[in-house]
């Protein structure tokens, strides 16, 4: 017990400030852990004892907001969600991740792979509703059973972390490549039966570089923290364009309430 | 948002893509990524084969002896070895082609469901990985045959 | 030109039709060297009543057509995938459709000369 009490690591940070012509490079510091501790404890224990100049994004500790995503030993983490005495080593590195623009440190910009994911009209459209409504009278509300529901799940529980984005072998040399991410969520709303917009939705990623740039190298859904699975979605959405799959949606209906 | 562009040296760095050397790289990600690169390496090798099979065999319209000529080239050591690993891509191109094919239309993936903890995504299942398997085995076995039928015959 | 306009999907689905497709049509020019003894089966009078056989001369035309559609186009698919400014994507995609109709045709000449030999 005590040997783990006085267990200590190196963390090695990437750092980098583009703002003041930093070069790149890296910086040690020893960190006290112990078997709960995750990488982002160390980094805030760095912050607090060593160097708050130590640049980071989090925000909820819980992989929830998905703001804490890094390279921890050369794969695509969430800082939150990777306890240090999981990853075995003595020496735990840290780096911006892969395929984003560095800001500073390990700070990356997150606007082009949102800019992707909005791309993909990520909300629901159906005829039957407008979608600027003012007056909460005019709200409704869909019926849905749980199969239904089933079916996009797990899809939703995207929390665009963007670990996938980084992963992937065809974002690592393609922009305009949508990503894992944005094209999982574009199965997320075909797959959901309040959605009817498939035409368009189609029409946006049926394109050079859109869905077709993908060819399952798997590597999005090994790093998901979140067990979304951006590659089943994907594959499931290329064989329903295809239409060599059928995607057996019954489009809700409205259900119908009362005004007072 | 204001990325950070003022610095022109480091814009290379500073976009953060991992290039080339991205998909260069299978050893991370597991065998899925290996698939990916191994289906990629061996259709250019494939098609430089086959630019090259169509540019010899036409040989065959200066004669006999242009023919035979070109025939020689491919009896060597190397030429054999060469025929032998286009035996190997070509069989691991297509078995895994058509894993690809089915898997790409959404076959053999699992169903969507409600993930839990530890989050193994369902897509990167056994019959996925199997399929790979059985793709290097076979290709493996179609080398070992093809260079039974030519060395043997040779030496 | 109206290939050129052609939706990624649509040509997706001409990607898996020839691969499936040139299998088959390979599978079959293979077992024309190994139903005998394979330096018998390339001599120069065998190969050229090859190229006599009506069939066989269809045979090696559409694999030539088959493969050089899937092979240049995967090679597009990996060129693209590499650089995405417009003038490199439109070169690309001229490029791989000349040398897909170059040896296309490179090919049919052998098989139209070796089948009057
Ligand atoms: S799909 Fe997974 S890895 Fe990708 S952004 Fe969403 S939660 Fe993160
Ligand atoms: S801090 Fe929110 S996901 Fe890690």
């Amino acid at each position: 017990m005590s040997n783990e009490d006085n267990k200590k690591v190196i963390l090695k940070v990437y750092r980098t400030n583009y703002n003041k012509d930093d070069s790149p490079h890296y910086d040690k510091f020893e960190v006290p852990v112990k078997r709960w501790t995750t990488v982002l404890d160390a980094l805030l224990h760095v912050k607090s004892y060593s160097d708050s100049s130590v640049g980071i994004r989090y925000s909820c500790r819980m992989a929830s907001c998905g703001s804490c995503g890094m390279k921890i030993n050369g794969r695509p983490s969430l800082a939150c969600y990777t306890k240090i005495s999981e990853l075995k080593d003595d020496v735990v590195v840290c780096e911006p991740l892969p395929n984003f623009p560095r800001i500073r440190d390990l700070v990356s910009d997150f606007s082009q792979f949102f800019s992707h994911h909005k791309n993909m009209k990520p909300f629901i459209q159906n005829d039957k509703v407008s979608l600027d409504i003012d007056d909460k009278h005019d709200l409704v509300e869909f019926e849905q059973t749980h199969e239904d529901v089933d079916r996009y799940l797990q899809f939703s529980y995207c929390i665009r972390c963007g670990l996938c984005y980084s992963a992937c072998p065809t974002v690592a040399t393609d922009p305009k490549f949508p990503g894992p991410q944005a094209l999982s969520q574009a199965y997320r709303y075909e797959a959901d039966s309040r959605d009817d917009s498939k035409k368009t939705r189609f029409n946006i990623i049926d394109e050079r570089h859109g869905i077709w740039r993908c060819h399952f190298a798997g590597s999005c859904s090994v790093v998901c923290p979140k067990g979304v699975d951006p590659a089943l979605g994907i594959q499931l959405l290329k064989g329903h364009m295809l239409g060599l799959s059928k995607n057996n949606k019954k489009l809700s209906n409205l259900r119908t309430k009362n005004k007072e | 948002m204001g990325t950070v562009s003022n610095n022109k040296e480091n814009n290379n760095i500073n976009s953060g893509r991992e290039g080339v050397r991205g998909w260069l790289n299978p050893t991370r990600y597991g065998w899925e990524r290996v698939s990916y690169w191994l289906q990629r390496l061996t259709g250019l090798f494939l098609l430089v084969y086959f630019v090259g099979h169509v540019y010899e065999t036409s040989s065959i319209t200066n004669g006999i002896d242009a023919w035979n000529s070109m025939l020689e080239l491919t009896q060597t050591i190397g030429g054999h070895i060469f025929l032998i690993l286009v035996i190997g891509t070509s069989t691991f191109h297509t078995v895994n082609g058509i894993r690809l094919i089915f898997t790409e239309s959404g076959k053999g993936l699992g169903k969507p469901g409600r993930p839990d903890y530890p989050y193994n995504p369902s897509s990167l299942n056994y019959i996925q990985k199997s399929g790979i398997w059985v793709a290097l085995l076979l290709a493996c076995i179609a080398m070992l045959y093809g260079g039974m039928v030519l060395f043997g015959e040779g030496g | 030109m109206a290939l050129l306009r052609l939706r990624e999907s649509q040509i997706t689905k001409i990607h898996y039709l020839t691969g499936i497709l040139s299998l088959f049509a390979v599978a079959i020019h293979i077992i024309f060297r190994l139903i005998m003894p394979f330096g018998q089966s390339l001599s120069y009078e065998n190969v050229v009543a090859n190229y006599h056989n009506i069939f066989y001369v269809i045979l090696l035309e559409s694999i030539l057509v088959l493969i050089s559609i899937h092979g240049f186009n995967g090679l597009r698919i990996i060129l693209i995938e590499l650089r995405q400014l417009h003038r490199w994507e439109s070169t690309i995609t001229i490029l791989v459709l000349i040398s897909m109709v170059g040896v296309i045709a490179y090919g049919t000449r052998t098989i139209v000369i070796a089948s009057g030999l």
